[in-house]
Protein backbone atom coordinates (compact mmCIF):
# COMPACT_ATOMS: atom_id res chain seq x y z
CA UNK A 1 0.00 0.00 0.00
CA UNK A 2 2.67 2.44 1.17
CA UNK A 3 4.98 1.51 -1.71
CA UNK A 4 2.24 2.16 -4.26
CA UNK A 5 1.40 5.48 -2.60
CA UNK A 6 5.03 6.52 -2.76
CA UNK A 7 5.37 5.52 -6.39
CA UNK A 8 2.15 7.35 -7.26
CA UNK A 9 3.43 10.50 -5.60
CA UNK A 10 6.73 10.05 -7.35
CA UNK A 11 5.07 9.80 -10.76
CA UNK A 12 2.98 12.86 -9.95
CA UNK A 13 6.04 14.79 -8.89
CA UNK A 14 8.01 13.69 -11.95
CA UNK A 15 5.23 14.80 -14.31
CA UNK A 16 5.12 18.17 -12.60
CA UNK A 17 8.87 18.58 -13.07
CA UNK A 18 8.67 17.78 -16.76
CA UNK A 19 5.72 20.11 -17.14
CA UNK A 20 7.49 23.04 -15.57
CA UNK A 21 10.79 22.38 -17.30
CA UNK A 22 9.27 22.89 -20.73
CA UNK A 23 8.85 26.53 -19.91
CA UNK A 24 12.28 27.22 -18.57
CA UNK A 25 14.45 24.86 -20.56
CA UNK A 26 16.22 27.72 -22.26
CA UNK A 27 17.38 29.21 -19.02
CA UNK A 28 20.95 28.21 -18.50
CA UNK A 29 20.98 28.79 -14.79
CA UNK A 30 17.99 26.57 -14.35
CA UNK A 31 19.77 23.72 -16.11
CA UNK A 32 22.75 24.22 -13.86
CA UNK A 33 20.51 24.11 -10.82
CA UNK A 34 18.98 20.85 -11.99
CA UNK A 35 22.42 19.36 -12.54
CA UNK A 36 23.53 20.60 -9.17
CA UNK A 37 20.53 19.05 -7.47
CA UNK A 38 21.15 15.72 -9.16
CA UNK A 39 24.79 15.79 -8.15
CA UNK A 40 23.86 16.83 -4.65
CA UNK A 41 21.36 14.00 -4.22
CA UNK A 42 23.75 11.43 -5.63
CA UNK A 43 26.46 12.78 -3.40
CA UNK A 44 24.22 12.66 -0.37
CA UNK A 45 23.14 9.05 -0.73
CA UNK A 46 26.77 7.99 -0.83
CA UNK A 47 29.12 7.73 2.06
CA UNK A 48 31.32 10.77 2.61
CA UNK A 49 34.82 11.32 3.91
CA UNK A 50 33.88 14.41 5.84
CA UNK A 51 30.85 15.33 7.91
CA UNK A 52 29.40 18.09 5.79
CA UNK A 53 26.65 20.16 7.35
CA UNK A 54 26.05 22.66 4.56
CA UNK A 55 27.71 24.18 1.52
CA UNK A 56 27.13 27.35 -0.45
CA UNK A 57 28.76 29.32 -3.24
CA UNK A 58 30.68 32.40 -2.20
CA UNK A 59 29.60 35.15 -4.65
CA UNK A 60 32.93 37.09 -4.45
CA UNK A 61 35.40 34.26 -5.05
CA UNK A 62 32.89 32.14 -6.98
CA UNK A 63 34.09 29.18 -4.94
CA UNK A 64 32.05 26.63 -3.07
CA UNK A 65 32.37 26.94 0.69
CA UNK A 66 31.83 23.80 2.76
CA UNK A 67 30.92 23.89 6.42
CA UNK A 68 31.46 20.63 8.23
CA UNK A 69 33.84 18.49 10.22
CA UNK A 70 36.82 16.80 8.57
CA UNK A 71 37.10 13.10 9.43
CA UNK A 72 40.17 10.89 9.78
CA UNK A 73 41.23 8.91 6.75
CA UNK A 74 42.86 5.53 7.12
CA UNK A 75 44.10 3.86 3.94
CA UNK A 76 46.18 0.78 3.39
CA UNK A 77 48.67 1.26 0.59
CA UNK A 78 51.91 -0.52 1.48
CA UNK A 79 51.30 0.19 5.16
CA UNK A 80 48.59 2.12 6.92
CA UNK A 81 48.40 5.86 6.36
CA UNK A 82 46.49 8.25 8.57
CA UNK A 83 45.51 11.83 7.78
CA UNK A 84 42.53 14.13 7.98
CA UNK A 85 40.10 14.52 5.10
CA UNK A 86 40.73 18.28 5.12
CA UNK A 87 43.86 17.51 3.07
CA UNK A 88 41.65 16.72 0.09
CA UNK A 89 39.68 19.97 0.45
CA UNK A 90 36.56 18.21 -0.86
CA UNK A 91 38.35 16.74 -3.86
CA UNK A 92 39.92 20.04 -4.95
CA UNK A 93 43.41 19.19 -3.73
CA UNK A 94 45.81 16.32 -4.16
CA UNK A 95 46.92 14.88 -0.83
CA UNK A 96 50.63 14.05 -0.65
CA UNK A 97 51.32 11.39 1.96
CA UNK A 98 54.80 9.78 2.20
CA UNK A 99 55.76 10.39 -1.43
CA UNK A 100 52.41 9.06 -2.68
CA UNK A 101 49.64 11.20 -4.12
CA UNK A 102 45.94 10.57 -3.54
CA UNK A 103 42.88 12.24 -4.93
CA UNK A 104 39.24 12.19 -3.88
CA UNK A 105 36.93 11.53 -6.80
CA UNK A 106 33.21 11.13 -6.12
CA UNK A 107 34.03 10.38 -2.47
CA UNK A 108 36.40 7.58 -3.38
CA UNK A 109 40.14 7.70 -2.83
CA UNK A 110 42.39 6.93 -5.80
CA UNK A 111 46.15 6.81 -6.10
CA UNK A 112 47.39 9.45 -8.50
CA UNK A 113 50.36 11.59 -9.48
CA UNK A 114 51.27 15.06 -8.27
CA UNK A 115 48.78 16.66 -10.69
CA UNK A 116 45.94 14.43 -9.56
CA UNK A 117 45.22 13.01 -13.02
CA UNK A 118 42.61 10.32 -13.26
CA UNK A 119 42.54 8.04 -16.28
CA UNK A 120 39.12 6.78 -17.25
CA UNK A 121 38.35 3.42 -18.79
CA UNK A 122 35.90 2.62 -21.54
CA UNK A 123 32.88 2.58 -19.28
CA UNK A 124 33.80 5.90 -17.77
CA UNK A 125 35.06 4.49 -14.48
CA UNK A 126 38.43 5.64 -13.14
CA UNK A 127 41.23 3.16 -13.79
CA UNK A 128 43.54 4.40 -11.04
CA UNK A 129 44.55 2.11 -8.18
CA UNK A 130 42.12 2.21 -5.27
CA UNK A 131 43.92 1.76 -1.96
CA UNK A 132 42.01 -0.14 0.73
CA UNK A 133 39.99 2.50 2.49
CA UNK A 134 39.37 2.03 6.21
CA UNK A 135 38.49 5.67 6.79
CA UNK A 136 36.25 6.78 9.60
CA UNK A 137 33.64 8.09 7.20
CA UNK A 138 30.37 9.85 7.89
CA UNK A 139 28.59 6.50 8.01
CA UNK A 140 31.15 5.05 10.43
CA UNK A 141 30.70 8.09 12.68
CA UNK A 142 26.94 7.56 12.50
CA UNK A 143 27.30 3.87 13.34
CA UNK A 144 29.48 4.74 16.32
CA UNK A 145 26.98 7.38 17.41
CA UNK A 146 24.04 4.96 17.17
CA UNK A 147 26.04 2.29 18.99
CA UNK A 148 26.91 4.61 21.87
CA UNK A 149 23.31 5.84 22.01
CA UNK A 150 22.01 2.27 22.15
CA UNK A 151 24.56 1.31 24.78
CA UNK A 152 23.65 4.22 27.04
CA UNK A 153 19.92 3.83 26.49
CA UNK A 154 19.65 0.11 27.11
CA UNK A 155 22.24 -0.10 29.86
CA UNK A 156 20.27 2.62 31.60
CA UNK A 157 17.09 0.62 31.11
CA UNK A 158 18.77 -2.54 32.40
CA UNK A 159 20.00 -0.76 35.50
CA UNK A 160 16.67 0.88 36.21
CA UNK A 161 15.13 -2.56 36.87
CA UNK A 162 17.43 -3.19 39.80
CA UNK A 163 17.04 0.27 41.23
CA UNK A 164 13.31 0.39 40.97
CA UNK A 165 12.19 -3.07 42.02
CA UNK A 166 11.70 -4.64 38.56
CA UNK A 167 9.87 -1.59 37.22
CA UNK A 168 11.68 0.29 34.50
CA UNK A 169 12.14 4.01 34.68
CA UNK A 170 13.70 6.75 32.61
CA UNK A 171 13.90 7.13 28.83
CA UNK A 172 14.53 3.43 28.30
CA UNK A 173 11.03 2.77 29.55
CA UNK A 174 9.70 3.79 26.16
CA UNK A 175 11.56 0.89 24.56
CA UNK A 176 10.48 -1.77 27.02
CA UNK A 177 7.21 -2.57 25.19
CA UNK A 178 9.18 -2.91 21.96
CA UNK A 179 11.57 -5.36 23.59
CA UNK A 180 8.61 -7.34 24.91
CA UNK A 181 7.00 -7.16 21.44
CA UNK A 182 10.14 -8.48 19.75
CA UNK A 183 10.32 -11.31 22.25
CA UNK A 184 6.63 -12.26 22.28
CA UNK A 185 5.56 -11.49 18.72
CA UNK A 186 8.70 -11.86 16.65
CA UNK A 187 11.10 -14.27 18.33
CA UNK A 188 8.81 -16.74 20.10
CA UNK A 189 6.25 -17.37 17.30
CA UNK A 190 8.92 -17.68 14.59
CA UNK A 191 11.70 -19.49 16.42
CA UNK A 192 9.82 -21.34 19.14
CA UNK A 193 10.02 -21.26 22.90
CA UNK A 194 12.84 -23.76 23.04
CA UNK A 195 15.45 -21.92 21.02
CA UNK A 196 14.45 -18.28 20.89
CA UNK A 197 16.70 -17.13 23.75
CA UNK A 198 19.87 -17.74 21.74
CA UNK A 199 18.80 -15.27 19.05
CA UNK A 200 17.33 -12.55 21.22
CA UNK A 201 20.51 -10.46 21.48
CA UNK A 202 20.95 -10.41 17.73
CA UNK A 203 17.30 -9.67 16.98
CA UNK A 204 17.04 -6.88 19.53
CA UNK A 205 20.31 -5.30 18.45
CA UNK A 206 19.48 -5.46 14.76
CA UNK A 207 15.97 -4.09 15.28
CA UNK A 208 17.04 -1.07 17.27
CA UNK A 209 20.18 -0.52 15.21
CA UNK A 210 18.29 -0.46 11.92
CA UNK A 211 15.50 1.63 13.36
CA UNK A 212 17.79 4.21 14.93
CA UNK A 213 19.92 4.40 11.77
CA UNK A 214 16.79 4.87 9.67
CA UNK A 215 15.55 7.63 11.96
CA UNK A 216 18.98 9.24 12.01
CA UNK A 217 18.84 9.24 8.21
CA UNK A 218 15.67 11.35 8.38
CA UNK A 219 17.33 14.09 10.42
CA UNK A 220 18.78 17.08 8.58
CA UNK A 221 22.26 15.74 9.37
CA UNK A 222 21.86 13.90 6.08
CA UNK A 223 23.44 10.60 6.94
CA UNK A 224 22.45 7.56 4.90
CA UNK A 225 23.61 4.55 6.87
CA UNK A 226 21.01 1.87 6.16
CA UNK A 227 20.76 3.02 2.55
CA UNK A 228 24.32 1.90 2.00
CA UNK A 229 24.92 -1.50 0.43
CA UNK A 230 27.95 -2.26 2.61
CA UNK A 231 25.89 -1.83 5.79
CA UNK A 232 22.93 -3.92 4.65
CA UNK A 233 25.33 -6.52 3.24
CA UNK A 234 26.97 -6.78 6.65
CA UNK A 235 23.64 -7.14 8.45
CA UNK A 236 22.34 -9.70 5.96
CA UNK A 237 25.64 -11.58 6.14
CA UNK A 238 25.31 -11.87 9.90
CA UNK A 239 21.78 -13.24 9.51
CA UNK A 240 23.11 -15.69 6.93
CA UNK A 241 26.02 -16.80 9.13
CA UNK A 242 23.82 -17.27 12.20
CA UNK A 243 21.23 -19.20 10.18
CA UNK A 244 23.92 -21.42 8.70
CA UNK A 245 25.74 -22.24 11.91
CA UNK A 246 22.57 -22.85 13.90
CA UNK A 247 21.06 -25.03 11.17
CA UNK A 248 20.17 -28.46 12.49
CA UNK A 249 20.65 -31.76 10.66
CA UNK A 250 16.95 -31.55 9.88
CA UNK A 251 17.38 -28.14 8.26
CA UNK A 252 20.11 -29.32 5.92
CA UNK A 253 18.20 -32.47 5.12
CA UNK A 254 15.23 -30.33 4.09
CA UNK A 255 17.52 -28.42 1.75
CA UNK A 256 19.47 -31.23 0.10
CA UNK A 257 17.14 -34.19 0.43
CA UNK A 258 13.57 -33.06 1.03
CA UNK A 259 11.86 -35.87 2.91
CA UNK A 260 8.49 -37.16 1.80
CA UNK A 261 9.03 -36.40 -1.88
CA UNK A 262 9.58 -38.69 -4.87
CA UNK A 263 13.19 -39.11 -5.97
CA UNK A 264 13.11 -36.92 -9.12
CA UNK A 265 11.52 -34.11 -7.12
CA UNK A 266 14.25 -34.44 -4.52
CA UNK A 267 16.88 -33.95 -7.20
CA UNK A 268 15.05 -30.93 -8.62
CA UNK A 269 14.38 -29.39 -5.22
CA UNK A 270 17.95 -29.58 -3.94
CA UNK A 271 19.47 -26.80 -6.12
CA UNK A 272 16.38 -24.62 -5.69
CA UNK A 273 16.48 -24.95 -1.94
CA UNK A 274 20.22 -24.35 -1.91
CA UNK A 275 19.72 -21.21 -3.96
CA UNK A 276 17.05 -20.16 -1.47
CA UNK A 277 19.60 -20.26 1.32
CA UNK A 278 21.49 -17.45 -0.40
CA UNK A 279 18.53 -15.61 -1.83
CA UNK A 280 16.91 -15.15 1.57
CA UNK A 281 19.69 -12.98 3.05
CA UNK A 282 20.23 -11.37 -0.35
CA UNK A 283 16.64 -10.12 -0.40
CA UNK A 284 17.11 -8.85 3.14
CA UNK A 285 20.08 -6.83 1.97
CA UNK A 286 18.41 -5.41 -1.12
CA UNK A 287 15.06 -4.69 0.58
CA UNK A 288 16.50 -2.52 3.32
CA UNK A 289 19.00 -0.83 1.00
CA UNK A 290 16.50 -0.05 -1.73
CA UNK A 291 13.75 1.14 0.58
CA UNK A 292 15.91 3.55 2.50
CA UNK A 293 17.79 4.75 -0.56
CA UNK A 294 14.56 5.31 -2.50
CA UNK A 295 13.06 7.12 0.47
CA UNK A 296 16.03 9.47 0.65
CA UNK A 297 16.02 10.14 -3.08
CA UNK A 298 12.29 10.77 -3.18
CA UNK A 299 12.42 13.09 -0.21
CA UNK A 300 15.37 15.05 -1.47
CA UNK A 301 13.81 15.31 -4.92
CA UNK A 302 10.60 16.68 -3.47
CA UNK A 303 12.46 19.15 -1.29
CA UNK A 304 14.62 20.33 -4.21
CA UNK A 305 11.48 20.73 -6.34
CA UNK A 306 10.49 23.54 -4.01
CA UNK A 307 13.46 25.44 -5.42
CA UNK A 308 12.88 24.29 -8.99
CA UNK A 309 9.28 25.52 -9.27
CA UNK A 310 9.87 28.99 -7.91
CA UNK A 311 6.15 29.67 -7.81
CA UNK A 312 3.67 29.56 -5.00
CA UNK A 313 1.49 26.66 -6.20
CA UNK A 314 4.21 24.29 -7.36
CA UNK A 315 6.52 24.94 -4.46
CA UNK A 316 3.65 24.76 -2.01
CA UNK A 317 2.55 21.43 -3.40
CA UNK A 318 6.11 20.16 -3.32
CA UNK A 319 6.38 21.25 0.26
CA UNK A 320 3.18 19.43 1.17
CA UNK A 321 4.33 16.31 -0.65
CA UNK A 322 7.72 16.43 1.02
CA UNK A 323 6.00 16.88 4.35
CA UNK A 324 3.75 13.86 3.91
CA UNK A 325 6.54 11.73 2.49
CA UNK A 326 8.58 12.62 5.59
CA UNK A 327 5.79 11.29 7.78
CA UNK A 328 5.55 8.14 5.67
CA UNK A 329 9.31 7.76 5.88
CA UNK A 330 9.13 7.79 9.68
CA UNK A 331 6.76 4.86 9.39
CA UNK A 332 8.96 3.18 6.79
CA UNK A 333 11.95 3.56 9.14
CA UNK A 334 10.17 1.46 11.77
CA UNK A 335 8.60 -0.86 9.23
CA UNK A 336 11.90 -1.76 7.57
CA UNK A 337 13.53 -2.44 10.93
CA UNK A 338 10.55 -4.64 11.82
CA UNK A 339 10.67 -6.50 8.50
CA UNK A 340 14.40 -7.11 8.76
CA UNK A 341 13.99 -8.43 12.29
CA UNK A 342 10.96 -10.63 11.63
CA UNK A 343 12.48 -12.15 8.50
CA UNK A 344 15.74 -12.84 10.33
CA UNK A 345 13.73 -14.50 13.08
CA UNK A 346 11.84 -16.51 10.46
CA UNK A 347 15.07 -17.76 8.90
CA UNK A 348 16.45 -18.68 12.32
CA UNK A 349 13.18 -20.47 12.94
CA UNK A 350 13.65 -22.53 9.77
CA UNK A 351 17.17 -23.39 10.87
CA UNK A 352 16.24 -24.71 14.31
CA UNK A 353 12.81 -26.10 13.46
CA UNK A 354 12.12 -29.63 14.64
CA UNK A 355 9.96 -31.68 12.31
CA UNK A 356 7.92 -34.68 13.22
CA UNK A 357 8.10 -37.24 10.46
CA UNK B 1 24.39 -4.79 -10.11
CA UNK B 2 27.71 -3.40 -11.33
CA UNK B 3 26.84 -0.10 -9.74
CA UNK B 4 26.08 -1.89 -6.49
CA UNK B 5 29.43 -3.63 -6.52
CA UNK B 6 31.12 -0.39 -7.47
CA UNK B 7 29.45 1.39 -4.61
CA UNK B 8 30.42 -1.28 -2.13
CA UNK B 9 32.96 0.06 0.30
CA UNK B 10 35.05 -2.58 1.98
CA UNK B 11 36.19 -0.17 4.67
CA UNK B 12 32.65 0.65 5.67
CA UNK B 13 31.77 -3.06 5.67
CA UNK B 14 34.75 -3.74 7.89
CA UNK B 15 33.83 -1.05 10.40
CA UNK B 16 30.17 -2.04 10.38
CA UNK B 17 31.03 -5.68 11.03
CA UNK B 18 33.45 -4.80 13.81
CA UNK B 19 31.20 -2.27 15.52
CA UNK B 20 28.00 -4.22 15.08
CA UNK B 21 29.36 -7.52 16.40
CA UNK B 22 30.96 -5.61 19.27
CA UNK B 23 27.65 -3.86 19.89
CA UNK B 24 25.78 -7.18 19.99
CA UNK B 25 28.24 -8.63 22.51
CA UNK B 26 28.36 -5.52 24.69
CA UNK B 27 24.59 -5.05 24.68
CA UNK B 28 24.09 -8.75 25.38
CA UNK B 29 26.19 -8.44 28.51
CA UNK B 30 25.10 -5.03 29.75
CA UNK B 31 21.60 -4.64 28.39
CA UNK B 32 19.70 -7.50 26.78
CA UNK B 33 20.49 -10.19 29.32
CA UNK B 34 19.66 -8.08 32.39
CA UNK B 35 16.59 -6.58 30.68
CA UNK B 36 15.21 -9.94 29.56
CA UNK B 37 16.01 -11.49 32.93
CA UNK B 38 14.27 -8.63 34.71
CA UNK B 39 11.27 -8.91 32.40
CA UNK B 40 11.08 -12.65 32.95
CA UNK B 41 11.46 -12.25 36.66
CA UNK B 42 8.78 -9.60 36.72
CA UNK B 43 6.40 -11.67 34.64
CA UNK B 44 7.02 -14.69 36.84
CA UNK B 45 6.43 -12.67 39.98
CA UNK B 46 3.20 -11.30 38.52
CA UNK B 47 2.13 -14.80 37.58
CA UNK B 48 3.04 -16.13 41.00
CA UNK B 49 1.25 -13.28 42.73
CA UNK B 50 -1.88 -13.94 40.71
CA UNK B 51 -1.65 -17.64 41.42
CA UNK B 52 -1.11 -17.10 45.12
CA UNK B 53 -4.00 -14.65 45.18
CA UNK B 54 -6.15 -17.30 43.52
CA UNK B 55 -4.89 -19.87 46.00
CA UNK B 56 -5.65 -17.52 48.89
CA UNK B 57 -9.10 -16.97 47.47
CA UNK B 58 -9.68 -20.71 47.16
CA UNK B 59 -8.29 -21.24 50.64
CA UNK B 60 -10.53 -18.54 51.98
CA UNK B 61 -13.65 -19.95 50.35
CA UNK B 62 -12.65 -23.39 51.61
CA UNK B 63 -12.22 -22.03 55.11
CA UNK B 64 -15.53 -20.26 54.79
CA UNK B 65 -17.32 -23.42 53.75
CA UNK B 66 -15.49 -25.29 56.51
CA UNK B 67 -16.62 -22.69 58.97
CA UNK B 68 -20.17 -23.00 57.80
CA UNK B 69 -19.95 -26.74 58.09
CA UNK B 70 -18.52 -26.47 61.59
CA UNK B 71 -21.19 -23.98 62.50
CA UNK B 72 -23.91 -26.25 61.17
CA UNK B 73 -22.40 -29.19 63.01
CA UNK B 74 -22.25 -27.13 66.16
CA UNK B 75 -25.87 -26.10 65.73
CA UNK B 76 -26.93 -29.70 65.22
CA UNK B 77 -24.85 -30.75 68.19
CA UNK B 78 -26.38 -28.01 70.27
CA UNK B 79 -29.92 -28.93 69.23
CA UNK B 80 -29.17 -32.53 69.95
CA UNK B 81 -27.66 -31.68 73.30
CA UNK B 82 -30.58 -29.48 74.22
CA UNK B 83 -33.14 -32.07 73.26
CA UNK B 84 -31.09 -34.72 75.01
CA UNK B 85 -30.83 -32.57 78.09
CA UNK B 86 -34.56 -31.93 78.02
CA UNK B 87 -35.22 -35.63 77.72
CA UNK B 88 -32.81 -36.42 80.51
CA UNK B 89 -34.35 -33.70 82.62
CA UNK B 90 -37.77 -35.09 82.04
CA UNK B 91 -36.57 -38.56 82.89
CA UNK B 92 -34.90 -37.32 86.06
CA UNK B 93 -38.05 -35.52 87.09
CA UNK B 94 -40.09 -38.62 86.30
CA UNK B 95 -37.72 -40.81 88.27
CA UNK B 96 -37.68 -38.39 91.14
CA UNK B 97 -41.46 -38.31 91.11
CA UNK B 98 -41.65 -42.08 91.14
CA UNK B 99 -39.09 -42.36 93.89
CA UNK B 100 -40.86 -39.69 95.88
CA UNK B 101 -44.17 -41.42 95.35
CA UNK B 102 -42.80 -44.76 96.54
CA UNK B 103 -41.05 -43.10 99.44
CA UNK B 104 -44.07 -41.12 100.42
CA UNK B 105 -46.23 -44.21 100.22
CA UNK B 106 -43.74 -45.99 102.36
CA UNK B 107 -43.72 -43.17 104.86
CA UNK B 108 -47.47 -43.04 104.90
CA UNK B 109 -47.59 -46.78 105.40
CA UNK B 110 -45.13 -46.58 108.23
CA UNK B 111 -47.04 -43.72 109.75
CA UNK B 112 -50.24 -45.64 109.45
CA UNK B 113 -48.70 -48.68 111.02
CA UNK B 114 -47.23 -46.69 113.89
CA UNK B 115 -50.53 -44.86 114.32
CA UNK B 116 -52.35 -48.17 114.53
CA UNK B 117 -49.81 -49.44 117.03
CA UNK B 118 -50.10 -46.27 119.08
CA UNK B 119 -53.83 -46.45 118.91
CA UNK B 120 -53.81 -50.05 120.14
CA UNK B 121 -51.46 -49.14 122.93
CA UNK B 122 -53.58 -46.16 123.87
CA UNK B 123 -56.74 -48.22 123.72
CA UNK B 124 -55.17 -50.89 125.88
CA UNK B 125 -54.01 -48.30 128.34
CA UNK B 126 -57.40 -46.69 128.25
CA UNK B 127 -59.06 -50.04 128.93
CA UNK B 128 -56.89 -50.62 131.94
CA UNK B 129 -57.56 -47.14 133.21
CA UNK B 130 -61.30 -47.57 132.63
CA UNK B 131 -61.16 -50.86 134.44
CA UNK B 132 -59.25 -49.31 137.29
CA UNK B 133 -61.64 -46.39 137.41
CA UNK B 134 -64.63 -48.69 137.24
CA UNK B 135 -63.23 -50.89 139.97
CA UNK B 136 -62.52 -47.85 142.13
CA UNK B 137 -65.88 -46.39 141.43
CA UNK B 138 -67.53 -49.72 142.13
CA UNK B 139 -65.57 -50.18 145.31
CA UNK B 140 -66.45 -46.71 146.44
CA UNK B 141 -70.10 -47.32 145.61
CA UNK B 142 -70.00 -50.65 147.39
CA UNK B 143 -68.38 -49.15 150.42
CA UNK B 144 -71.02 -46.51 150.61
CA UNK B 145 -73.84 -48.95 149.95
CA UNK B 146 -72.63 -51.54 152.29
CA UNK B 147 -72.04 -49.28 155.21
CA UNK B 148 -75.49 -49.91 156.49
CA UNK B 149 -76.35 -53.30 157.72
CA UNK B 150 -79.57 -53.61 155.96
CA UNK B 151 -78.23 -52.77 152.77
CA UNK B 152 -75.46 -55.27 153.18
CA UNK B 153 -77.93 -57.95 153.79
CA UNK B 154 -80.09 -56.92 150.96
CA UNK B 155 -77.16 -57.04 148.63
CA UNK B 156 -76.07 -60.35 149.91
CA UNK B 157 -79.58 -61.51 149.49
CA UNK B 158 -79.69 -60.18 146.03
CA UNK B 159 -76.38 -61.85 145.15
CA UNK B 160 -77.63 -65.07 146.67
CA UNK B 161 -80.73 -64.79 144.56
CA UNK B 162 -78.78 -64.22 141.56
CA UNK B 163 -76.67 -67.19 142.11
CA UNK B 164 -78.44 -70.19 140.85
CA UNK B 165 -77.28 -73.54 141.80
CA UNK B 166 -76.06 -75.46 139.03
Amino acid sequence: MIKSTISLLYILAASMVSYSTSYKDDENGYKNLKQEITDYILHHVQDSHDFGLLSYKDKKTNRKVYIGIPLPIIIYDKGFKFFMSSKFDHGRQVAKIDDSYYVLHHDKIYKSDSNGTISYGKNGNPQNIKPLDFSITKSVISIIFVSILMYLLFRNLAQSYNKNGLISSGVGRFFEPLIVYIRDDIAIPNIGLKHYKRFMSFLLTIFFFVWFCNILGLTPLGVNVTGNIAITFCLALLTFIITTISGTKDYWMHIFWMPGMPLPMKIIMAPIELLGVFIKPFTLMIRLYANILAGHIVMMTLISMIFLFRNFIGSGLSFLLAFFISIIEILVALLQAYIFTILSALYFGFAVEEHDH
Amino acid sequence: MEKLINEFSFGLFFWQLLIFVGLILILKKFAWKPILDALNERENSIKESLESAQRAKDEFSKIKSDNEKILNDAKKERDFLISDAKKTGREIVEDAKNVAKIESEKIIENARESITKEKDLILKDLKFQVIDLSVEIASKILKKELSEKQKQDDYVQKLIDEIELK
